[in-house]
This record gives C-alpha cells, structure tokens and sequence, in this order.
C-alpha cells in the first residue's frame, strides 16, 4: 500500500510531533509513504477568504503534483485534509473555475484530472490496513488509559466520507483496539476555538476550556486528537485557562501518538516530549 | 413619408391562464397595442410548431405563445412539454434567418392580465424595429426566381452556356 | 349577402352576429362596418348587428333565422367565450342546430376595451370575424357523451376524515366500503389524550363515531386491508382490495380478550407500536380496549405458533368462540364503485433525522406522539408524565418546529405543532406539576378560540422563549446543570444565548406525507405537490377535487391539517362525491380527441403524454387508443402526433390552420 504524504505548513512546524507519531505508525503497519514532492502550502481557511480562485489553484497544485505519480494523498492536517478535499469538489461542480485553474496550472506544466483522492489517515488505518490487522500488531495494549476522542469540525463538516458527521467513531475504536478505553462524550465535534484564540481570544480560549473540562469531568485521563491546531489550542493555552476559569492540566496527544505505544514505538520516536502539557505520565502509567 | 409599420403579431393563449388573464386585462380597461391576433386553444401544449410556422408562412412579422406557469397547468404538464418544443422551434427559426425576437413564449397566469398589456406592448414595438417578415412576399419572389430559372433552364444548354442561378 | 352561387351551395350556410354590447363594443367598433365586411366572404348567408346578442330577443334572433335562412354555422362576434359560448350554443340548439357548429370571437374584452385607436379595433374585429367564419365551416356536429355512475363509494382511510365522510356518505343513502389499513380505525386521533382548544377528550369524541361506522348498514368496514389496484374511470372504477389474516375470525371474535391473559407469554415484550414503543404487547394482541372493529389479532413475527408451528395455543383453548384459525390466508376481494375518497392521512417527521436534537441518544428525550401516550389515562403509564426510567420530570422543555421550516428538512410549516405543543405544555404541567419550557419561532394559532388557548397557557405559568433551540445536550457548565439536559437556545427577545436545564425534552415533531405516498398516489392515479401531499385540483376553488374526476381526497393526505378543518374538508369530499353520484351520469366535454386509426403508424409517441393516461396501445392492432372518457381535451396528443392522426374535437388541426390563415390574409 502506497501512498503520498502531504504534511502541510503545521506538520513541519508547531504539529512536528503528529508528523513524527504518523510515520512511526505508517511504517509499523506497513504502508509506503513518501512525502509529496515540491508540495506547497494548501491555503488553509485564510487564502480561501482572501482569494477564492487563487486559493483553488494553490491548493489544485498540489492534487497536479500528485496526479503525476498516480498515488493517493494521506494528509493528516484536518484543515489541509479539507481544502484539499473542497478543491476537489469544487474543480468537479464549477467548470468555469476549473477551467481557470487548469489553465494556471498548465502554466506551470502541470495538468489536473481529478484522478487521485485525499485521504485521512483515520481514513487509511481503519478501511485500508483493518482493526484486526491493527489489533494483531499491537504489542503493549494501553490498558487502564481513559481518553476522551475529540474529532474537531473538519474532518466531519461539511464532508463526512468515512464516519458519521455528528457521532463519530472511527477514531474510537482505533484506540480501543489499542487497548485503551473511550469515554462518551457529546463533544465530540464541537468547536475547539479554531483561529479564534488568536484572534478574539475571550471565545476562543473559552471554547477550548469547554472541552478539557468536560474530557476531565467524563474520567478520561487525555483528549485524544486527529488535527493540529486543535491539539495546540487545547494544549498550548492551558496556563492562560488556569488564570481566566480554573486549573485544567490535563494533557492532548494525537492519536498516532496512541496507537504508536501500543505498536511497542519509543516515546521520543513519536514526538511524546513535545507536548506542552507532559502526556508521559499518563500515557506510561498504562502500560 | 412613409406609414409607419404596423407588425401582425399572431398569439396562441391557452384557454385557462393566458386567454383569462388577457379578458381580465379587458375587464380592468387596460391599453395595450392593436396589433395581436388572438387564437384560443385549451392548452398551450396543443400548439403544434407546425402552427407558428404556418402564422409565419401566412404573413405574420411576430408570434406570441402564452401559457400557464411550469407547475400550474390546468391539464397537469402541458405547458412542460410546449416548452420542450419550444426551445427546440427557437433554433430552428435561427437556422432559417428568422430573428429570435419574432418569436416569443410567456407564461402568464389568469390573473397577471397586466403582464398581457406589457408582453404585447414590449412585443409590438420589438418586431416593428425589427421590421416587415412578410414571407409570402418573399415566397412570391423566389417562384419569380425560380420560374425564370426554369426560363433559363429551358432554353439555356443547347448552346453549351452554364446556366447561373442568381 | 354573397352572390357567388357555386360558393354558397360548397360552403356551409354560416349565420354571423356582430353585438354592439350597448356602447361597450359600438363605443369603439364601427359594428355597422364589420358586419357590411362579413356579408361579403364566402359561405356567409346571414350577416347583422344587434344590441344585445345575449338577451332573449338576440337569441331568438339566432334561432328563428337559423329556422328561415336554412343556417348551417353560427358566428357570434361580442365578449369572451367564457362569459357567453354556453349561451349562444344553447341559442344554436334552441334553433335545431347542432350546439358545436358555433364559434364566438371576442372583440370585448379583447378589443373594444383595450384598445383607444377606433380604426386598428376595428380592423382587428373584421381579422377575428373572417377567421371566425372561415374556422366554423370546418367544425362537426357533436354531443356531449352521458356515462352512468356507480352509486357506491369507497373510502381509504380510517381516521377521523375517512370515518367522517363514510359516515356521511352512508347517511346520504350511499353504500360505502370503509378500507383501514391498521387493524383498528381510529387514526392518529385515537392516540391522543385530549384535543385542543377546547381540551375536549380525544377519545370521547371519536369513539361514538367509530362505533356508528361500525354499526352503520351501509358501511362495510374492512380493516387490516389494503388497496392493491384500482382500474377504471369516473363513475365505473373496479378496485382489488387485499385482506390480511388475522388469524382470528372477524365475524366470531368478541373482543373478551382472554386469548391475551391465556398466551404463553406471560409478559408482554414485544414493542407496542400503537404506544409508540413506551409499552410492551403479546404477539396476540389489540391496539387499545375502544379498537373497531374490537378483534384482536396475531402478529406472524413474534407469534410462536406462526413462526413455527409448535405452540400450545393456550390462546385458542382460551376461546370459547373458537374464534382462532392459525391458517387463515390473505384474501383478494373486489369492487365496484363510482367515486374514491382518499383520506390516507400523515406520518409525522422522524426526531433522529436531527441528531442535535439527541432523539435516540438520550432517553430523557421524547416525540410529541410518545408525550401523547404518556398523558393518556389508558396510555402505557395511566397518564403518568415519567421519563424511560420512571422518574418524575421537574422540568420539561418543548421544542416547537421540528422537521417543520426547516430548510435541512421540510420547508412547510405543520400548521397543528404549536397547538398541540401549548397542549401538552398544559397537560404536562397539569400531570406532573412540572416547570414548562416552549422554545418556538412563531406562535401559529390561527383557528376558532386558538389564540384564547394561548392566552390562557401564559396564565398558566409557563414559560415561552422564543428562539430555535440549537442543541440539546448533557454537559453541563454549573453544578445546577448536573445530570440534566441542557438546551442551548438563543432567546431573540431577551437578546442573549441562554442555557436551560430540563429533565424532559418534548420534540414537536410536523406532518409529512406518509411513507409510501408517491406508490398510492400512482394507485389512484393522482398528482402529488412537490412536497409529496397528494395534489388538489386548485388550491383555493377546489381544494378536495383531485386531476382524476372521480377521485376525491380530504385531510393531512393533501396537507397539514388539524381536527377541524379535517371534518369539514371530509364532509366537503362527502359532498362533490354525493354531487358526482346523484347526477347518476357524467356529461363530457366533447373538445376530446381521438385517434383516425387507418392513419396511425403505432409509433407510441402519444402514449406516454397523457397526464390522465387516457391513451393506451392495443398490441394486436399496434394502434394507439384514446378513452374518449378519460380524455380531458388538452390537445398535447395531437401536437404531438407525427402523423397527425389524432384529431381533437373544436381544436383539430384545419380547424386552427384555418384560424391562423383567416387573421392573416385580407
């Protein structure tokens, strides 16, 4: 099983450690991945509000670039894993607007078809690799760890392709099968504050204090997370939260985190340390 | 100078909404244009192509077809399909040089008889810029051209001439 | 006068008439001139111009020159044909001739009123009159044809608008096949507690009236049936009703119920459906105590003896009527009526389809219809207002407009929801002493004494925040919020979001059409809305009338509707129907069509055009037939025919090419 990686802006920077985790994991199940070549920023939510068009082309080159080597595209970042997603949508519904696209893009020698998919790697464990094939290389089950799975928007809205859009579940059973327990929650998808903690921080920190508190009061133990700007304002602003509502302290690690330790890899193969709040602790307190 | 042009404009109202709607118009003394001679059929859906060619072929400069609104039709879909046939007539009338103008399809429902007074008037005033269709004259000139080709034919070859058709 | 002999013995003597209306036409027209003009074309032996051609003297006019001058044609110049074309054909056929070989032009409403320029209106009338005249002579006597009509109805429904108009429709004399397709008639009525405004109690008021159905000689009720096809036209329709088995006799059983204490069950633990899933039932069993016809029934799923043959059938031995039969079969009956009332009712809108709602996810949260049983007395609790685990609410929140103007679900609004949402608001709070919460959008109580309703719930003490509830939830943010569900709406006329913790979440569901309403619908042959209601033949002037002649329809099958305005629009189908029947006959419209069968190529072009399928295809001729009964005289057929083999009476072909050639050549 082959597949491009399209790590996007956050993976290589802030989201490093989901970068790290995620290709520990990819090579432990056995999955081939290869970076995408030449690979540029998708845009995220900002390009598309500044420039619609331009922002479909900047995206549309990465799914040309991908399109030469034929192979689908994994791509982690919940908010790359949609434009990508939108800008195939959009290209297959508005002619007109493919029509501009296609002729930037063959500007740039490239051409676009809209033969190849962009996956989640939610997506690829659980429908390409299996739950058995997973549960059978698990080596350290991590039992006694409660997590809380928190989703986030985008990967449910507005596309939910391979999970229910308001209860989703994908993500927890891939933990269970790693031997870990998850608690019921209703907030599942619910907003974790987005761009907003930056910039109207009073809801957006308010927001994601929400979720820590209520992950807490189920009993879990960590929110478990698929999306990296959900996993930095649920993890990076919890000193602000601790002055403004009341001590939260409760760590946020990305689900190949998880199953990573399960698979038996070390913790600084899957970037454990670069949480802001420390995970070690209740992560290895399972084993 | 010259009278100015009147356009005979031939219309086919359905019974129900646009024929209603155009005697409403006449119960409120509406004013409209002289100009649309009105022929009643129960449905839109009844007019054959056939009949806005042959209200062409007899003279006409414009025709108006008037039916119920998509959805309204007193017989169910009879206007759908007046519009099927429709769309397809326009671009046979453009293949044949006729202006698109000429030929128009309004859904009027029996109580717009206001939307009668303005189509007719907005029509009357299109096809008289667009000037005389007259194809009976102009049938009645390519006999002429025919019959003298004919002519030509007739007494042309004999001494190798090419006939021209002019 | 025309003085061409060899014309006037071709042509067919026409009669023309121009009237001058008073001043209305004359105003405008030079009357005197249009009719000089039209003594001059050919054919036209009788040319004049009189005052009032609709008043007696003008229509005796008609008929004595049709007598004197041998008229063959008539042709009346004056107002529109829908004022007067009835009249003057009536004229014609005063004077013996054939009513159909009149044609009317209007230079009224289309000429005299509308145009100011007295030459171009009355150039215009003489165009009109030449192609009137040349259009006549190509017209053929014809006569309305007569068909007989059954006198007997069947009604499909059994709630409370089947049951009202059969009750009509027999007491009218009339002999009427009731068909319900549950086991008991009664409808969504018989689940309720009590109806709004006036509180009146649900059962109260509808059990008299299913008893009379019952009992009523000249309603023969047949429940648990179905119709399976339905054949024929107005006044003559043939339909196949299948019967499914009980397995109980009907005739036999008394409603004792002792098969149900005797079952080998002890415990009821199959859902209850009639109870909307609240309560547990045998697999021998009845809806409820009042259920007409009172037959119990067994269900083939859960019924051990069904399934597998081996049971005891204590329930059988329990019967001292002998009344079981575990191999009765499904029955196929026919009949024979001359109109259908369809009166197949609503399914309400499935909660889960909002999953912010929880429906489903959290027990605390229930439909309107479950909230219905619950009050009731002879409900699943004995009126007992508990949540699933049997804990009294102290809170209970409404949610008004589920699956109703909603643009993810359905546009419309359900138009009885906020009723009976203030309904339950005043029971709940009635049985339970619970706080009441109705979170709406707009308080719709449109009909006699609502509005009074209103008023006297927001006496009552319960609270109206009107807003769209967002989510409904159980997380809580304060300690008062624990082990609660929280809505979370915005209350639009405060101007803030607020958070409201209820023990009880009441899901105002709307009104849909039933599940399989598009397959009835194309059973009888009738149109549905683009919302899926059966269609109304006009919405306002004929609101029970269906396309179909014949075919009337009457509550929530053709809209949301409540109680009241569902009786009257039953009475309403009840009485076009009794209009169609004690006509005895149906008189057509002759502008049908038919088919010249020597000329039709078998093409099957036409077949599919008719919305009333009035066309078929005979195999063995491979010729296109139209029932000229069916045929409602749209003329899509015969625009459509490549070979012009359909003709439609008043509106073939040489008829209109006549008219097109007569307004255009001078």
């Amino acid at each position: 099983m082959k597949y491009l990686y399209f790590p996007g802006c956050s993976l290589k920077g802030s989201g490093k450690a989901y970068e790290e985790s995620f290709l520990a994991v990819a090579k432990a199940v056995g999955l081939e991945i290869r970076e995408l070549e030449d690979w540029n920023c998708c845009g995220a939510t900002a390009y598309m509000s500044v420039d619609e068009t331009r922002s479909y082309a900047l995206a549309g080159r990465n799914l040309a670039i991908a399109e030469r080597e034929n192979l689908d595209i994994i791509a982690p970042c919940n908010a790359c894993y949609l434009v990508l997603n939108k800008t195939q949508h959009a290209l297959k519904d508005d002619e007109e607007l493919r029509r501009k696209v296609v002729k930037a893009l063959k500007a740039g020698g490239l051409d676009y078809k809209g033969t190849v998919r962009v996956r989640h790697p939610l997506d690829v464990l659980i429908n390409d690799v299996g739950l058995d094939k997973i549960r059978a290389l698990v080596k350290k089950p991590l039992k006694d760890l409660k997590l809380a799975a928190y989703y986030g928007c985008q990967m449910v809205r507005p596309y939910a392709s391979f999970d229910d859009q308001h209860d989703p579940v994908t993500m927890d059973k891939l933990m269970e099968a790693a031997g870990a327990e998850c608690v019921p929650w209703p907030l599942k998808t619910r907003c974790c504050g987005g761009s907003l903690t930056g910039t109207v921080p009073e809801a957006g920190l308010r927001l994601a204090y929400i979720l820590l508190r209520e992950a807490k009061k189920r009993g879990a133990g960590a929110i478990v997370t698929l999306c990296p700007l959900c996993q930095f304002n649920l993890d990076g602003y919890q000193d602000q939260m601790a002055r403004k509502f009341e001590k939260v302290d409760f760590p946020v690690v990305y689900f190949t985190q998880v199953l990573g330790l399960a698979l038996g890899l070390s913790a600084s193969e899957l970037g454990i340390q670069r949480g802001i709040i420390p995970a070690g602790k209740v992560l290895s307190g399972a084993r | 100078m010259t009278e100015k042009f009147e356009p005979k404009i031939v219309a086919f109202f359905c019974n129900w909404c646009t024929y209603t709607a155009a005697d409403l118009a006449g119960v409120s003394r509406l004013k409209y244009a002289p100009n649309v001679r009105v022929i009643r059929v129960m449905c839109s859906g009844r007019v054959d192509p056939q009949f806005v060619l042959e209200a062409f072929a007899r003279g006409a400069d414009g025709v108006l077809l008037g039916g119920c609104h998509p959805g309204d039709c007193h017989y169910a879909e009879g206007n759908y399909k007046t519009l099927r046939r429709m769309r397809m007539l326009e671009r046979m009338l453009r293949g044949m040089g006729i202006h698109d103008g000429r030929f128009r399809l309004e859904w009027i429902s029996g109580a717009e008889g206001d939307k009668v007074r303005t189509v007719v008037n907005d029509m009357t005033e299109k096809v008289r810029a667009l000037g005389p269709l007259d194809l009976p004259g102009k049938f009645k000139e390519w006999d002429k051209e025919m019959e003298e080709l004919e002519t030509q034919v007739n007494s042309g070859p004999a001494k190798g001439e090419a006939v021209h058709a002019r | 006068m025309s003085d061409n002999k060899q014309k006037k013995d071709a042509l067919p003597r026409v009669g023309f008439y121009v009237c001058h209306c008073g001043t209305n036409i004359a105003g405008t027209i030079d009357v005197a001139e249009v009719q000089k003009y039209v003594s001059g074309l050919p054919g036209v032996a009788v040319s004049r111009d009189y005052k009032y051609m609709c008043s007696d003297p003008g229509q005796e006019l008609i008929a004595r020159d049709i007598k004197e001058h041998k008229l063959e044609r008539l042709v009346v110049a004056a107002c529109s044909p829908n004022l007067h074309e009835e009249t003057f054909r009536k004229a014609a056929a005063k004077g013996g001739l054939n009513p159909f070989y009149f044609q009317m032009v209007n230079i009224r409403e289309h000429a005299s009123w509308v145009h100011t320029d007295k030459k171009a209106a009355t150039e215009k009338a003489k165009d009109l009159a030449r192609a009137a005249v040349a259009r006549v002579q190509h017209h053929r006597s014809l006569d309305k044809k007569r068909v007989p009509v059954d006198p007997n109805v069947l009604v499909v429904g059994g709630g409370i608008a089947g049951i009202h108009a059969a009750l009509t429709l027999a007491n009218a004399g009339k002999k009427v096949t009731l068909v319900e397709r549950e086991a008991t008639i009664g409808g969504h009525m018989a689940l309720f507690d009590k109806t709004f405004p006036t509180l009146d109690c649900a059962a109260c008021i509808l059990t008299p009236k299913m008893s009379a159905v019952k009992s009523h000689p000249n309603i023969t009720l047949w429940t648990y049936s179905e119709v399976e096809k339905v054949e024929g036209y107005v006044g003559n329709y043939k339909v196949t009703v299948k019967r499914k088995p009980r397995f109980v006799k009907e005739d036999l059983c008394v409603g004792c119920m002792e098969c149900i204490d005797a079952c080998v069950f002890k415990e009821a633990k199959f859902r209850d459906k009639f109870n909307q899933g609240l309560g547990k039932r045998k697999p021998v069993y009845i809806d409820f105590p009042q259920a007409t016809p009172k037959v119990v029934l067994v269900d083939p799923e859960t019924c051990i003896q069904l399934k597998t043959g081996k049971c005891k059938k204590s329930c059988a031995a329990a019967c001292d009527r002998n009344a079981f039969d575990f191999d009765q079969k499904e029955e196929l009956k026919e009949l024979q009526v001359g109109a259908i009332v369809l009166a197949t009712g609503f399914k309400t809108y499935d909660a889960g389809r909002d999953p912010n709602y929880g429906y489903g996810r959290y027990p605390g949260v229930f439909t309107a219809l479950e909230i219905e049983r619950l009050v009731n007395a002879s409900g699943p609790t004995s009126g007992e207002v508990v949540l699933r685990d049997g804990r009294r609410p102290k809170a209970v929140g409404i949610i008004h407009c589920v699956g109703s103007r909603d643009e993810k679900s359905n546009k419309w609004c359900s138009r009885v929801c906020c009723m009976y949402s203030l309904k339950l608001a005043h029971l709940i709070k009635e049985h339970s002493g619970a706080e009441v919460y109705n979170f709406y959008i707009d308080m719709r109580a449109p009909g006699k004494a609502y509005e009074e309703f209103y008023d006297k719930l927001l006496g009552e003490g319960v609270h109206f925040i009107r807003g769209r509830v967002s989510e409904v939830s159980d997380w809580a943010m304060t300690p008062d919020e624990e082990g609660k569900l929280v809505l979370r709406v915005e209350d639009t006329l405060a101007g803030f979001v607020r958070r409201v913790p209820v023990d009880m979440v009441v899901l105002s569901t709307g009104l849909e059409p039933q599940t399989d309403a598009q397959e009835v619908r194309r059973r009888f042959n009738i149109g549905c809305g683009t919302e899926g209601f059966f269609q109304e033949r006009h919405p306002k002037l004929a609101p029970v009338n269906t396309f179909t002649d014949g075919i009337y329809i009457a509550g929530a099958c053709q809209a949301p509707r409540d109680i009241p305005d569902t009786v009257a629009q039953a009475g309403a189908a009840a009485a076009e129907a009794l209009s169609l029947i004690d006509a005895g006959f149906v008189e057509l419209e002759p502008n049908t069509s038919h088919v010249l069968e020597e000329e039709c190529c078998g093409c099957k072009s036409c077949v599919p055009l008719c919305p009333y399928s009035a066309i078929t295809f005979d195999e063995t001729k491979k010729k296109a037939v139209i029932n000229e009964v069916l045929c409602k005289g749209c003329g899509v057929c015969a625009a459509a025919c490549p070979s012009g083999s359909i003709v439609q009476n008043l509106f073939d072909d040489e008829e209109i090419f006549s008219e097109i050639k007569g307004v255009l050549s001078k």
